[in-house]
């Protein structure tokens, strides 16, 4: 019996809390997301922003929250019923499931595997298909084009991506997050060294998460919001929910990638004090913050200028960058053995 | 050649983007030009013209003299008037209804009056659910003036020297 709770039952067990230790986190920071982005988009438009429930409007995403659980679901008669539920679930849950891989401080992951890019990669390709499956199964046309864009559009960034990934691997020798992590502890951040690499994808990952300027896919004024326009309630917060949980698994990779993951900037005193995870968050939140000035900054993109900015300036950008890196590395005989 | 190395340097560096994001962030300090509309309320000017009301002269006798100036100015004919000689043989009206949903709030109602009795105040917060409530009776404007009194006052002594 004892043999049995400990061997199975324990480790179940703490596998469940851990989970719950990231993803409860995670969801009370999305809905501060939310907050946060309203608050400085009004604050750069000279406006207050939510005000009224809370001091400072502080419990307005509870209260969002609250009003759409309350709402009524409504399935249109020409959807398809089960895809049309199915595709709020499939994008959450592909949002919270990469943040088993992203280390949040020295050996803080809950899943430490040796192919941790290569599976959030995976990840977030999947993260198409909820999108997808929404605007099919909605068998409106708004949502149908919404989807195709931002299938299109996702499939293309992501090879962006990709090549971008590949100068850091080099440099760093391993697909192991925290390994890529403890490399920059040695090289210094991959934001000095990939500076350019660091800015593409940057760019990539507004256009990934389908965020302002490349927010086509939901294009309020020639799609009336795209994908998810027939969907309400708890259905609707799982989509928006899914987006913002992207978002912020984004700024994640890419802290982890070009921002040096939980180390502190300079490895002397006053910034060593300050344990690792929280070094952490305050990288996602400023990479987040770009996220919602760009969103207060920018004008939306046309789709051909995305797709041409994707394929003809971002790919060839990369490629070239991956061949100056490993001929660097080559000639200076710095690869990772 | 230097012209085609502008425009290059322009585009790799991002010139405009960073240009427009700095912008940006400096607004982001700018003090809010939000007013919190229940809570907080912009100036008016002695001249603005909000909810009717029908004043009184200070010994409480009633303004008008139901002359029907207004009525027959009124470009919207929301005001209905009717006059009959009081017992004490001075002449008052009856009736003074304003449908203050044909009203265009012109102000032509309160120039036109010569005892200034009917006049434009400066409450904008009257809305009501149902149309009925918004035909304002004599009794309702009366009690509008009282209600308004020391403001409506003061509004006509600052707006007197230019009028």
């Amino acid at each position: 019996m004892s043999e049995l709770f400990v061997g199975t039952i324990w480790p179940l067990f703490e596998l469940v809390l851990l989970t719950l230790l990231i993803v409860v986190p995670l969801l009370l920071a999305v809905a501060y997301l939310t907050y946060a982005e309203r608050k400085i988009i009004a604050a750069m438009q000279l406006r207050q922003g939510p005000m009224f429930v809370g001091p400072y409007g502080l419990l307005q995403p509870l209260a969002d929250g609250l009003k759409l659980l309350f709402k009524e679901t409504v399935i249109p008669t020409r959807a398809n019923k089960g895809v049309f539920v199915a595709a709020p679930i499939v994008t959450f849950v592909l949002a919270l499931v990469g943040w088993a891989v992203i280390p949040f401080g020295p050996g803080l992951v809950l899943a430490d595997i040796n192919v941790g890019v290569l599976y959030l990669f995976a990840v977030s390709s999947l993260g198409v298909y909820g999108i997808v499956m929404a605007g099919w199964a909605s068998n409106s046309r708004y949502a149908f084009l919404g989807a195709l864009r931002s299938s299109a559009q996702m499939v293309s960034y992501e090879i962006a991506i990709g090549l971008v990934i590949i100068s850091v691997l080099i440099s760093a020798g391993s697909l192991n997050l925290s390994e890529i992590v403890e490399a920059q502890a040695r090289h210094g951040w991959y934001v000095l060294w990939h500076f350019p690499m660091f800015m593409i994808f940057l760019v990539s990952i507004l256009a990934e998460t389908n965020r302002h300027p490349f927010d086509l896919p939901e294009d309020e004024a020639s799609l009336v919001t795209g994908y998810n326009v027939e969907y309400s309630s708890m259905a609707f917060a799982l989509f928006f929910l899914g987006e913002y949980a992207n978002m912020i698994l984004m700024s994640a990779i890419c802290s982890i990638l070009f921002l040096g993951g939980w180390l502190p900037p300079l490895d002397i005193a006053p910034f060593t004090w300050i344990p690792g995870p929280v070094w952490f968050a305050l990288k996602i939140s400023a990479i987040l913050f770009v996220y919602i000035w760009a969103r207060a900054t920018l004008p939306r993109y046309r789709y051909d200028q995305l797709m041409r900015l994707g394929w003809k300036v971002f790919l060839p950008a990369a490629l070239l960058w991956i061949v100056v890196t490993s001929g660097a590395m080559v000639a200076l005989d710095l690869l990772p053995k | 050649m230097s012209l085609a190395l502008d425009r290059l340097a322009r585009t790799l560096l991002w010139k405009e983007l960073v240009q427009g994001f700095a912008l940006t962030f400096r607004y982001m300090f700018r003090p809010k030009v939000t007013l919190n509309y229940p809570y907080e309320k912009g100036p008016k000017s002695p001249r603005f013209r909000g909810e009717h009301a029908l004043r009184r002269y200070p010994n409480g006798e009633e303004r008008c003299i139901a002359c029907k100036l207004c009525e027959a100015i009124c470009p919207a004919q929301a005001i209905t008037i009717e006059a009959e000689p009081r017992p004490d043989g001075s002449r008052r009206t009856t009736r003074y209804d304003i449908d203050m949903v044909k009203c265009i709030y012109c102000g032509l109602c309160e120039e036109a009056c010569p005892v200034d009795a009917i006049v434009e105040g400066p409450n904008m917060e009257f809305a009501a659910e149902t149309r009925e409530e918004l035909i304002y009776t004599k009794e309702k404007l009366l009690a509008n003036g009282e209600r308004w009194e020391r403001e409506l006052a003061l509004r006509l002594e600052l707006d007197a020297p230019y009028r």
